[in-house]
């Protein structure tokens, strides 16, 4: 009996992911891998290697990868001072951090495309003090530069988290075993925090590799990522059958990332997901 | 297998949500699918006052998007607003009802000239009523550009504007600046015509600030490009902001477009329609529809009473001249149209 009920508990979520996660895979499948008139075909998924579809495809692991290098490199140092402050410091530098998140991406994403601008309040500011100018919009620059942006705080907090949980006589009974300063971080801190930082990788690299939104507004249409060419297919081409095979490779690029660091988190004994 | 059973009778409780919706012939209601920013609000409201009439209005970005939401099928559109080539292409696959103009007694009112350059598309005049037309330009910045030489399309591959120059984001409008200027028609599916538009386009991408439909417009006014591609209602809106900006359609022609109201095979209240078309063509309500998109209007009792200075102004109302020297786009087959699609994201990936 309570078991039943344990499992009526699940129902409305197993509900939202029939229908919501499960029926719209299936569906992305059989359009994958077939062609407008219904017939079997492998050719929508295998456009990929198209030299179009390919050079976006690996524009976007580019991207992505620069994107998640910037995040790790700026929030473990981050993590680290945040993590040595007070207490009461602590709350609120990680309020300030989420409040950005207050406000639609999107629109974060405009108001940067209005300050990047040529006339923009950067680079007016630039002229005035006498400064070289920012060029950077609708550059693949500006689109890592927002993308690192966006998803900081993805990274940020679980790395902040996993450190936050190490506990201080773990650190203390490595400094009595006379381990110095540098020997503490690398032979406990980094892998105690390690979980962290592969979800942190894996919180920012696939929005990051599936992006087309930020691309599409700071790219100024320049910068074509393999997320703006499945947009473009399904959007402006109603080609629902090409859209669904790009869309199923680079399902498996993500699926691919997180086994990978999955096994390297396993490795390491700490289970990231 | 009781864990199957549960899934699927999960998907079929969720399928039979979505199979619920769209189906509501018996109320009189009216759903209207148009261009964004492309009616004023208050016309509507009016509407259904007077009528007593509810009106469910939708909006899209392009016509591509608009054949997506349409094919799509989650909703019975009673009318929809768009431009020549897509109706023709509806009109082609069968998805356009003839429209009744006994019961649109107002259609008089619209120029005849207009509903001539609708048989582009619609060569009978059977399925359509023009709302909106105009041409596509160069919208600039008088004191950034030589003005002498905004009468061609050359200036948009001149090196001086290098970062200055905004192109359109859509496949037809970009293809026609670069066809236009090699002297090819814009309807071409030639292969070697299409390469060399195509590698005309590549050649101007560095020199390309961005790639805008929409947002053109505003980065114009900001001054942030010296030039820019854009359709002559909005050139006609952005002169009204800044003066410092005019437009021009270059002298080897152009694209000259038609929005125009069709019903839909799917619609379920036609008489509704036929009554907001009329209601549509009403000189106060045409009137307050231009004021507020500022595009060129068929109806010849709208421009009659216009200010003679704004009847003049050949940005809103290009013309007779630049009309002639302007095509129409056509709707292409699957073939040409994947080509098209394939070589502009090409454009679009090239370095």
């Amino acid at each position: 009996m309570r078991n039943l009920k344990r499992q009526l508990l699940a129902g409305p979520y197993l509900l939202w992911m029939a229908g919501f996660i499960l029926l719209p895979l299936i569906v992305i499948l059989y359009y994958a891998f077939t062609t407008t008139g219904g017939n079997f075909t492998f050719l929508n998924v295998s456009s990929i290697t198209f030299s179009v579809h390919f050079k976006a495809l690996i524009l976007s692991l580019k991207l992505a990868l620069i994107c998640t290098l910037i995040c790790l490199v700026l929030s473990y140092p981050l993590a680290m001072i945040l993590n040595n402050m007070k207490a009461k410091s602590q709350n609120f530098i990680v309020f300030i951090f989420i409040l950005p998140m207050w406000m639609n991406f999107m629109l974060r994403i405009l108001a940067w495309r209005m300050l990047l601008s040529n006339h923009g309040v950067i680079n007016s500011l630039l002229d005035t003090i006498g400064l070289p100018r920012l060029d950077i919009l609708n550059t693949p620059t500006a689109v890592v530069f927002c993308m690192v942006y966006d998803f900081l705080p993805f990274m940020i907090l679980p790395i902040y988290n996993s450190m936050a949980r190490i506990s201080s006589d773990v650190i203390e009974a490595a400094r009595d075993l006379g381990a110095n300063s540098i020997t503490i971080f690398f032979k406990v801190i980094v892998p105690l925090t390690l979980s962290g930082v592969l979800s942190g990788i894996i919180m920012v690299f696939v929005p990051a590799l599936t992006s087309f939104a930020v691309s599409d507004l700071l790219g100024g249409g320049k910068v074509l990522l393999i997320g703006n060419v499945i947009e473009q297919a399904f959007m402006q081409e109603y080609n629902w059958n090409l859209g669904s095979g790009l869309s199923f490779v680079l399902m498996i690029f993500v699926i691919a990332s997180m086994a990978l660091m999955n096994s390297w988190g396993d490795e390491n004994g700490a289970g990231v997901w | 297998m009781k864990k199957t059973f549960r899934i699927l009778l999960a998907i079929l409780a969720v399928a039979g949500i979505f199979a619920g919706c769209g189906k509501k012939d018996s109320k009189n209601t009216l759903t209207i699918l148009n261009y964004g920013k492309y009616m004023e609000p208050e016309v509507l409201e009016l509407f259904e006052e007077e009528t007593g009439i509810k009106v469910e209005y939708e909006e899209y970005i392009t016509p591509e998007n608009m054949y997506t939401k349409y094919k799509a099928g989650a909703i019975d559109y009673d009318l929809i607003c768009t431009s020549d080539y897509m109706i023709e292409k509806l009109i082609k696959e069968e998805e356009v009802c003839e429209m009744d103009f006994s019961a649109i007694p107002l259609s008089e009112q619209l120029d005849q000239t207009y509903f001539d350059f609708s048989k582009s598309f619609d060569p009978e005049n059977k399925y359509t009523l023009p709302y909106f037309f105009g041409t596509v330009g160069i919208l600039y910045n008088r004191e950034l550009v030589d003005e002498s030489k905004v009468d061609s399309w050359d200036i948009l591959w001149d090196e001086t504007y290098s970062g200055k120059i905004i192109m359109a984001d859509s496949v037809r409008d970009s293809f026609m600046v670069a066809q236009k200027r090699l002297g090819f028609s814009l309807n071409s599916t030639d292969e070697e015509e299409l390469r060399a538009a195509q590698n005309l386009l590549i050649q101007q991408k560095p020199l390309v600030y961005s790639y805008l439909v929409d947002e053109a417009q505003d980065e114009m006014i900001a001054e942030n490009a010296a030039m820019a591609v854009v359709y002559s209602g909005e050139a006609g809106l952005a002169l009204e902001y800044n003066d410092k900006l005019a437009f021009s359609v270059p002298k080897e022609g152009s694209n000259m477009w038609i929005d125009s109201w069709f019903i839909p095979k799917r619609a379920k209240h036609i008489e509704n329609a036929e009554k907001f078309l009329n209601f549509l063509c009403r000189k106060d309500i045409a009137m307050m529809n231009f004021d507020y998109v500022y595009y060129a209007t068929p109806n010849t009792q709208v421009k009659d009473a216009l200010d003679p200075e704004l009847q003049e102004n050949s940005t809103i109302f290009p013309p007779k001249e630049t009309l002639d020297n302007c095509e129409v786009l056509k709707s292409l087959d699957d073939n040409a149209t994947m080509k098209y699609n394939l070589y502009w994201k090409e454009i679009k990936s090239a370095d």
